[in-house]
């Protein structure tokens, strides 16, 4: 592979017309994934997670769009691509895998035409050649007695199954990178553990990479290379997932992690960061974090802070701006 | 699926039951059958021993029964106004309205149907709008309204098709049908038309609800992220899930298709058995109202036991193989 990283994101603004103005899910969020990598993204109910992959995949529902910013694919443009040739993007090089196994599958059609409407939509094969297929990736997500199963409908396969065929319909056309959101939310606790080990497993032996979106912290830790957190639709940090776990540098990572006790605890339970993250309607002026934050700075208030590199990860904060720590450093004892 | 079957079949035997129970007491309780049988100058030894000969005297459920099993075999009575037994009478007229009924049906489902989809597809294009407007003036207007407008429109002004009767017939295997000639169906369009318009605008919209509902779900959101095509997504997956709740809903409006004949077969003097049912209405006719009532019902009952059935054939989670 050459320097042109698999996915790139710059500036990427997604907004909303709404009747008392316009809202962002997503503003201005950049980030890079490479070919292979894990990438997790992190952030509260809301932080506009679920819209940012959908805005890579170009599934943004009316009346959102994309109104600023790009997306590269292999260095290519594809946000403003004409839809049919996105469709053919979709699910070819780029997938995407939703919370709820239960209703990502039509009810009235086999998993067996399910996996071969796909496979045909994006690889020239002939019909029978594609039931192979789906009957070998059937197997491989770990479907007991595949070549039978394969003719049954969606309601004769258990939860966890269902997110295996899942699985298995968004690997069907060799992709190269997988959005995976909250893939395993919707399952038993059970089979959660499961279905990220085979997620992992599959996207390692292909060398797809993933963007991850989870509420579970031990899940990050556990499977993701990098991780970035967002809130209110903006990037917070990112950085390599050990770094940022363990020696978190804006304020807000920091009480994530503080609010975690354990690898497993939950993003929506933040007993360390008083408040609550601001509506979209009400996304205060210069940091979003600002109003919970407990080391703010005048210029917090002012203006919106930007990405800059921070040891090994990239953080927007104006803590780490160099005017910034020159002036108040001693004061508020920035790191930590 | 067999005791399935068999349940549903003894649930349809007591709504006829039920309905037949109407049309019962209609005969009983309605104009007295001794005295039209008899006429005014019989001596009270003969009402006597017409009474007992017809099992007048019986108790009430007993008679019921009797009404009920001979009506099961075709068996209603005589006409008091043909004079003829009301089976063979409805029988003669019950083609005419079955192949109206039919045509309409077709012309409701067929054209409700895809412009349902079409209209859920383009939602907010300007066709789209338009129809949906329009379709609203389809489900407020009353049948016979439209009706005579239509034959003001077409047979007064412009003449192109006949504004009553029912045309040139054709007999096959002994039926009168009229569907199967050009003037005869010249003869059926605009009746037809009447009689299918509002179905086919609540068909309509019904199935542009349905559709829009199924095109919000996640697995056309994952069908879409699978790159599926537009074409495939619509055809291929919406409009199959949209069927199912449409189907019901369908195949009760032909029973009230056959229900509502009675007024477009007025306007447009059609002879089926909603005109025979009109005009028995206006003779006291209690025999052909009875077995009209009778009739329908068992209309109405076929169509949901046929609509039942149906749901297997689509919806694999019904089937006995799920779980
Ligand atoms: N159709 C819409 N119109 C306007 N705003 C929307 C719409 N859909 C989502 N939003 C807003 O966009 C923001 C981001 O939503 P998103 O679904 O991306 O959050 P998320 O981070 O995935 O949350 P969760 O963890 O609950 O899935 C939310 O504030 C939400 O209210
Ligand atoms: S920019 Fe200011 S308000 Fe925002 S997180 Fe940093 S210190 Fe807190
Ligand atoms: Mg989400």
């Amino acid at each position: 592979m050459s320097d042109t990283p698999l996915l790139q994101v710059s500036d990427l603004i997604v907004e909303f017309p709404v009747r008392q103005g316009v809202l962002r899910p997503v503003d201005r969020v950049g980030f890079e994934v490479r070919a292979g990598e894990i990438l997790g993204l992190v952030g509260e109910s809301g932080a506009g997670k679920s819209m940012c992959g959908a805005a890579i995949i170009g599934l943004i529902e009316r009346p959102g769009r994309i109104t600023g910013g790009e997306v590269r694919l292999n260095g290519e443009r594809i946000d403003n691509l004409p839809e049919d040739d996105m469709r053919r993007i979709r699910g070819k090089r780029i997938a995407m895998v939703f919370q709820d196994p239960l209703t990502s599958l039509n009810p009235l059609v086999t998993v067996g035409r399910q996996l071969v409407e796909t496979i045909r939509t994006h690889l020239p094969v002939s019909a029978s050649e594609a039931q192979r297929r789906a009957i070998a990736l059937l197997e491989e997500v770990g479907i007991p007695a595949a070549a039978t199963r394969v003719d049954a409908y969606p309601h004769q396969f258990s939860g966890g199954m269902r997110q295996r065929v899942v699985l298995a319909l968004a690997l069907a056309a060799e992709p190269d990178l997988i959005i995976a959101d909250e893939p395993t939310t919707a399952l038993d606790v059970s089979v959660q553990a499961q279905i990220m080990a085979l997620l992992k497993r599959l996207c390692r032996e292909r060398g797809a990479a993933v963007i991850l979106i989870t509420h579970d912290m031990g899940v990050i830790a556990e499977t993701t290379d990098r991780v970035a957190v967002l809130y209110a639709g903006r990037l917070a940090e990112i950085g390599p997932t050990r770094a940022v776990l363990s020696s978190p540098s804006h304020p807000y990572t920091v009480g994530l992690m503080a609010s975690t006790p354990s690898t497993t605890g939950n993003l929506n339970k933040l007993s360390q960061i008083p408040g609550s993250m601001p509506n979209l309607r009400a996304i205060p002026k210069g940091c979003a974090f600002n109003q919970r934050c407990g080391k703010a700075v005048a210029r917090c208030f002012e203006d919106i802070p930007i990405l800059e590199p921070v040891r090994d990860s990239q953080v927007a904060c104006w803590l780490y701006d160099p005017a910034t720590l020159t002036n108040t450093l001693e004061k508020t004892g920035a790191t930590e | 699926m067999l005791a399935f079957i068999i349940r549903r079949l003894g649930q349809a035997l007591l709504v006829l039951m039920a309905v037949g129970f109407v049309s019962f007491s209609m005969f009983k309780f309605m104009g007295d059958p001794v005295e039209n049988m008899l006429g005014q100058e019989a001596t009270v030894a003969d009402r006597a021993e017409l009474e007992e000969r017809l099992g007048l005297n019986d108790p009430i459920i007993v008679q019921y029964l009797r009404y009920f099993q001979r009506a099961m075999s075709g068996d209603f009575g005589v006409s008091y106004r043909a004079g003829l037994p009301v089976g063979e009478v409805i029988l003669d007229r019950l083609p005419a309205t079955l192949e109206l009924a039919l045509l309409s049906a077709v012309f409701a489902i067929s054209l409700g149907f895809v412009l349902g989809v079409y209209t859920a597809i383009r939602r907010d294009g300007y066709l789209a709008n338009f129809i949906m407007t329009t379709s609203l003036i389809g489900v407020s207007l009353p049948t016979f309204l439209i009706g005579v407008f239509l034959i003001w429109a077409f047979s007064v002004n412009l003449g192109w098709l006949p504004s009553f009767g029912r045309g040139d017939t054709r007999s096959l295997f002994g039926v009168d049908l009229a569907i199967l000639t050009v003037d005869g169906l010249k003869s059926m369009i605009l009746p037809a038309v009447t009689l299918g318009l509002y179905q086919m605008t609540l068909i309509m919209r019904l199935v542009r609800s349905e559709m829009l509902e199924v095109l919000r779900t996640d697995y056309i959101r994952f069908a879409r992220a699978r790159g599926l095509s537009q074409r495939a997504i619509n055809f291929g997956h919406a409009m199959k899930n949209t069927l199912v709740p449409v189907i019901t809903v369908t195949g009760l409006q032909f029973g009230s298709i056959v229900a509502f004949a009675i007024i477009t077969e007025s306007v447009f003097q059609w002879p089926g058995v909603g005109l025979l049912f009109i005009n028995a209405v206006s003779f006291v006719d209690i025999p052909v109202m009875s077995a009209y009532l009778l009739l329908v019902g068992v209309i109405f009952v076929t169509i949901n036991l046929v609509v039942d059935l149906l749901y297997f054939a689509i919806d694999p989670r019904l089937s006995v193989s799920g779980k």
